[in-house]
């Protein structure tokens, strides 16, 4: 399935400075699997070391979350926008 | 069918000692006669009581709007004083307040601009301790704060005590907006129920803040709220709103309650207030990141006196290429996000300093090249910021 994600600002220095991707993707896992094979740095910031989809990190297909579709094996279909939006705090301290 | 929130402890309209004064209803009359606010709206805002936490990017806009339209209890809490960076986006304050306290430059231009209106100031960092009895007197909280930390005691503080958070956060060009929790809808910990680890969270590499954007953000929270005391429209509830500026598009996403929420789920594992730095891995705002506590460093005037005495160094500088712009130290430019895949650029052999703004990136890239086999590897300590204090102030500090 051709698909577009979205790269969020803080996530685009590790994803090649793109603000989105378009790629083949039959589910989700499919597309972040994707995603991190062609950007490597990206890996750490979507996954823990178990390898587990990062809690502070929510992944939407259109406008819902995957949480409450199939998680990481909700499918995808032509035309789709995955959304990755992580926390942002706000404010301009380092 | 419209979500309503109940505003608690809303006064009654018809209360005579309420009514609006001549004076106010000609203040007001851009209000009073759109039918959506009216007497009725006007009256509910006079008697509503908002707590603004933070007066910063966010808060400025939101009490500047908040004041002007006539919330009659204004509540802010900030412990910061004003200094030359915020003036790039924090509209409350102007030149002559740096060094002042924000909440007593805020509430003086407040009450300037609406002399009718109570103004309540914490001039305090909201803890633990002191945010349940901070909050418990104002009918909706707007978190204007800049800190994972705050965020979450903000959110808890705000479902334990069953009010409204009107939620806005910002990064560069974008902009999250909602309103969390009362009554029954979906609470902070339901978005994201942990933070991210200090190490992880973008860091200074990728800050900063179009100074519109919190301009944006803080007013459509500012509109929330209004919306919320006058019980009109359609609240931002169950639905995060994304900003982008830079594409200046408006998404919106769902946003569902999670049964097995931490804190507003059904079987909830926290009812009262935890220690927030310690849940989000921070000991202090000033704690320094797990690499800086470790890897080798070399002060500014050690590394001055090392290169003047002709020492074979090679100055790495991991910054953006756009900070080296702003000023440099005649490093050789690799951003630390890039650097797993330029090492190759490297000698190994040499003994590299690498720097950045504070020492805080650098650091991280000490700790990987001496994983990647770089034996000679050091980090300035203080960056940028510390060779500008101790060697060279001709170098601009930003």
């Amino acid at each position: 399935m051709a698909v577009k994600v979205i790269i969020p600002t803080p996530l685009r220095p590790y994803a090649g400075k793109q603000e989105s991707v378009e790629m083949e993707a039959g589910t989700i896992r499919e597309a972040l699997a994707g995603l991190v094979t062609r950007f490597g740095e990206l890996k750490k910031h979507l996954y823990s070391e178990e390898g587990r989809l990062r809690s502070f990190v929510n992944v939407y297909v259109n406008d819902e979350d995957i949480r409450y579709l199939e998680k990481e094996d909700t499918q995808l279909r032509d035309g789709d926008i995955v959304s990755i939006v992580p926390s942002i705090a706000g404010g301009t301290r380092e | 069918m419209a979500t309503r929130i109940k505003v608690p402890n809303s006064t009654d309209a018809a209360n005579p000692s309420g009514a609006l004064s001549k004076e106010e209803i000609m203040r007001y009359s851009r209000h009073l006669i759109m039918p959506e606010v009216g007497m009725e709206g006007q009256l509910k805002l006079k008697h509503a009581k908002v707590l603004c936490i933070g007066t910063g990017g966010l808060g400025a806009p939101l009490g500047l709007y908040l004041a002007a339209a006539g919330v009659g209890r204004l509540g802010l809490v900030d412990f910061d004083s004003v200094d030359l960076t915020n003036l790039q986006r924090q509209i409350l304050f102007d030149t002559n307040d740096i060094g002042r306290p924000k909440i007593e430059a805020a509430k003086n231009r407040l009450r300037n601009l609406n002399p009718d209106i109570q103004i309540d100031t914490f001039e305090t960092r909201l803890t633990s301790e002191n945010a349940l009895d901070i909050l418990k007197d104002y009918d909706i909280v707007v978190d204007g704060t800049d800190n994972f930390a705050t965020r979450y005691l903000v959110n808890d503080a705000c479902v334990i005590l069953g009010k409204p958070n009107v939620y806005g956060s910002i990064f560069r060009f974008e902009g999250q907006i909602t309103i969390f929790g009362n009554p029954g809808g979906p609470c902070y910990r339901c978005l994201y129920p942990e933070p991210p680890p200090p190490g992880l969270v973008p860091s200074c590499a990728e800050g900063g803040v179009l100074g519109v954007l919190p301009g944006i953000v803080g007013a459509i929270q500012a509109v929330e709220t209004l919306k919320v005391i006058i019980g009109k429209g359609e609240p931002l509830v169950g639905r995060l709103l994304l900003f982008d500026a830079l594409a200046m598009s408006f998404r919106e996403l769902k946003l569902r309650k999670n049964p097995k929420c931490a804190v507003c789920g059904e079987h909830p594992t926290i009812t009262k207030l935890i220690d927030y730095d310690e849940f989000c891995g921070i000991r202090g705002e000033e704690s320094a990141s797990p690499a800086q506590a470790t890897v080798p460093e070399i002060s500014p005037r050690e590394l001055k006196s090392r290169l003047d005495r002709g020492d074979d160094l090679f100055v790495l500088d991991v910054r953006e290429p756009h900070e080296f712009q702003i000023c440099n130290l005649g490093g050789y430019l690799i951003p630390l996000g890039e650097l797993s895949r330029r090492v190759n650029e490297l000698d190994s052999s040499r003994e590299i300093v690498a720097h950045c703004r504070s020492g805080k990136r650098s650091a991280e890239a000490v700790e990987f090249l001496r994983s990647a086999g770089f034996r000679k590897v050091l980090n300035l300590k203080g960056g940028i910021l510390a060779w500008s204090d101790e060697v060279d102030a001709s170098v601009p500090k930003y």
